[in-house]
């Protein structure tokens, strides 16, 4: 009961995490039709920023300032300067295209950070919370991680939803032409759009390397569950990457609790063929069956 | 002499088997005149380069012409590789190469035409995160079987000895003995060729062309009677074939399968080498894989030059590799071997043009270079 209990909690937490990659994907997707594989490796370079800060003995809050600053601005620059040329070419281009920027990034960080394991600080407590005597696996750590994302998704709901910026920016997304025509500075909007899913990124990125270890390589399998989830959603959903990024979480705890912590990613590719396979669009498509 | 030279040149337009065998037995004796004056170093750098030139190829076949992307090959030359170690677990295992190699084929076959089922039905972006997924969740299955397939220590894999009508026939044909080095680089690069030629063949028959018309237009592919599910599979199914050969040549070679040699970095690299060379053409596919076999050592020794410390110098390998996909993407699609097509062409419609009238010149020579250059950019 209590491991339940507790696989239920981890997964729930690690859910939270893949929710906030799962989302930086779908904004990606919603305003440029891409999906961004260097989503990870960009996250990574900015939890490798907040490392530097910390190094050079400031406090963690200023280095996760940073990183999340780091995150916003990597996002803009490789928008503008690299994705811009093939928005709206084949799609096939797009994804090369970002799987190259994976491969430099990676290699980046590398040489100029090092390609060994270091360990990166946590502003909380990283031993689990003691509930009526017991010890259960929801860290103080945790109850951060929680926080933040569900913080992050209402100011981003806040700003699509209420704010003249997030009209515009859904504008762009869901049509440049008309948009164009009625003022929107469609490529800016798009920019911004890049620049926020990179923050979005760099903070799942910080999360899961608060109390644990970061490496050139850490983020590598968390794109691939940050994608399993998006799909699980829909793509074309921010709901649905939260709700998708939750269930997998938990189905993946409970993977690796219960059978093997090896086979996590193979689970992670059942659940994504299932869900091709039975319900192309994700759990909450909204459309019509749309053609994957 | 004139209509000899003719009925040569007519042969050699129309036997488009003959001509690939023809460039096969070329390439043969290349292959054995370089791998004779070549060290034993040289031999294994050269024998890593014909795997990654079969899984290379593979990967410009379904890339290229079907216009699938996939960034699992790496973990099909995983499967090949660990069916290959199993077969050859110890001395006295028995099993004849050839069929070590074709039951590595058989078996990535199989997965192949599994995975091929599920990704016809995806394309672009999907299919590349479900790949990729297949790319990171194959190592774990050689982790989580830890008694059969070795864990992270993965499993060795013993060269049977050389047969003795190999040695004889090597020492007639070269008067030196043969080295298991040099063996090994036979067997690759004899794969290879083999392997060449039958995709090559196989891309200019009516499979291939349907593969084309799939890529270029589902609706007029499924207009003309073509099933794109059965197209897409069997590409997929091809493709996985020769990864599941270059598994058995990677496992062969590097005497290992272990689940550190199929990371996701393998899977990328031969993209790399595919995009590098231009989608689709299989010389490509072969430059692709030399750059990936012989540019570390001298970007790394570049690296270690200008004052970087070993490790940091290792990377810089993946960052030009990575650098130089991103700027074929933005500048050349086509890619290399690709894009100096165009040229050529183009150089070649222009001198044809000069020749005749210049008013239809331009007239006929804009329209055909234009469509050449789509048909080299479209994937």
């Amino acid at each position: 009961m209590q491991q339940l209990l507790n696989t239920a909690l981890g997964g729930l937490t690690l859910g939270m995490v893949y929710a906030a990659f799962a989302l930086a994907l779908v904004l990606i997707w919603r305003s440029t039709r891409i999906v961004n594989f260097a989503q990870a490796p960009m996250a990574m370079v900015t939890t490798f920023v907040a490392l530097v800060v910390v190094d050079a003995g400031h406090s963690y809050w200023l280095a996760f300032a940073a990183a999340l600053v780091s995150g916003l601005l990597l996002g803009a620059v490789v928008e503008r300067l690299v994705v811009r040329p093939v928005e709206g070419g084949p799609e096939i281009n797009a994804v090369i295209l970002t799987l190259g920027l994976f491969i430099v990034l990676h290699a980046l960080a590398a040489v100029v950070f090092g390609n060994r394991y270091r360990s990166f600080p946590a502003p909380f407590g990283v031993r689990g919370l003691e509930v009526g005597g017991t010890t259960i696996a929801l860290t103080g750590f945790g109850v951060f991680t929680v926080l933040a994302v569900l913080v992050t998704m209402g100011l981003l709901l806040a700003l699509f939803r209420y704010t003249d910026v997030g009209l515009r920016m859904r504008a762009s997304a869901f049509n440049p032409e008309v948009a164009r025509l009625l003022g929107v500075r469609v490529g800016r909007m798009l920019t911004l759009g890049w620049a926020l899913a990179s923050l979005v990124g760099s903070l799942a990125g910080l999360l899961i390397a608060g109390g644990s270890l970061v490496h050139p390589a850490y983020m590598d399998s968390v794109v691939v569950y940050g994608f399993v989830a998006a799909v699980l959603g829909g793509l074309d959903s921010p709901i649905g990457a939260v709700v998708g990024g939750l269930l997998l979480g938990v189905a993946l705890s409970f993977v690796s609790g219960y059978v093997g912590s090896q086979l996590v990613a193979l689970a992670a590719l059942v659940i994504l063929m299932l869900v091709l396979t039975l319900r192309p669009g994700g759990l909450f498509a909204q459309a019509a069956a749309r053609r994957v | 002499m004139a209509t000899a030279l003719r009925r040569g040149r007519t042969w050699w337009a129309g036997s488009v088997l003959g001509r690939h065998l023809l460039v096969a037995l070329l390439g043969l004796v290349v292959v054995v005149v370089v791998l004779e004056s070549a060290s034993d170093f040289r031999n294994l750098q050269l024998a890593s380069m014909a795997y990654l030139g079969i899984a290379a190829g593979g990967l410009t076949v379904l890339t290229g012409l079907n216009g699938q992307i996939s960034l699992g090959h790496g973990a099909l030359m995983a499967i090949g590789a660990y069916t290959t170690a199993l077969l050859l677990d110890d001395r006295d295992a028995g099993t004849p190469l050839p069929l070590v190699v074709l039951a590595a084929v058989a078996v990535t076959l199989l997965v192949g035409a599994v995975v091929g089922a599920a990704a016809a039905r995806l394309h672009g972006p999907y299919l590349a995160g479900a790949t990729l997924a297949l790319a990171v969740a194959v190592p774990g299955i050689a982790l989580y079987f830890k008694e059969q397939l070795g864990g992270e220590q993965g499993l060795r894999v013993v060269l049977p000895d050389i047969p003795t009508w190999v040695l004889d026939l090597a020492f007639f044909v070269t008067g030196q003995d043969l080295t298991r080095s040099r063996y090994v680089a036979c067997l690759a690069w004899l794969t290879l060729i083999v392997t060449f030629v039958l995709l090559a063949n196989l891309s200019r028959t009516r499979v291939g062309r349907r593969w084309r018309a799939v890529r270029d237009d589902e609706v007029a592919a499924e207009l003309a009677g073509i099933r794109l599910g059965r197209a897409r599979v069997s590409a997929f199914v091809v493709s996985a074939a020769a990864a599941g050969a270059a598994g058995a040549m990677m496992a062969i070679t590097v005497r290992l399968a272990a689940p550190s040699g199929f990371t996701i970095t393998l899977s990328l690299t031969l993209l790399t080498a595919v995009v590098l060379g231009g989608l689709g053409s299989l010389g490509g596919a072969l430059l692709g894989a030399a750059l990936l076999t012989f540019l570390p050592q001298v970007v790394t020794d570049l690296g270690v030059d200008a004052g970087l410390s070993d490790i940091q110098a290792a990377e810089l390998a993946p960052l030009v590799y990575g650098l130089v996909m991103v700027v074929v993407v933005l500048v050349a699609p086509a890619g290399l071997v690709g894009t100096a097509r165009t040229a050529l062409l183009r150089r070649r419609l222009q001198r044809a043009g000069t020749g005749t009238s210049t008013s239809t010149s331009t007239d006929t020579a804009a329209p055909t270079s234009t469509s050449t250059t789509s048909k080299g950019t479209t994937t």
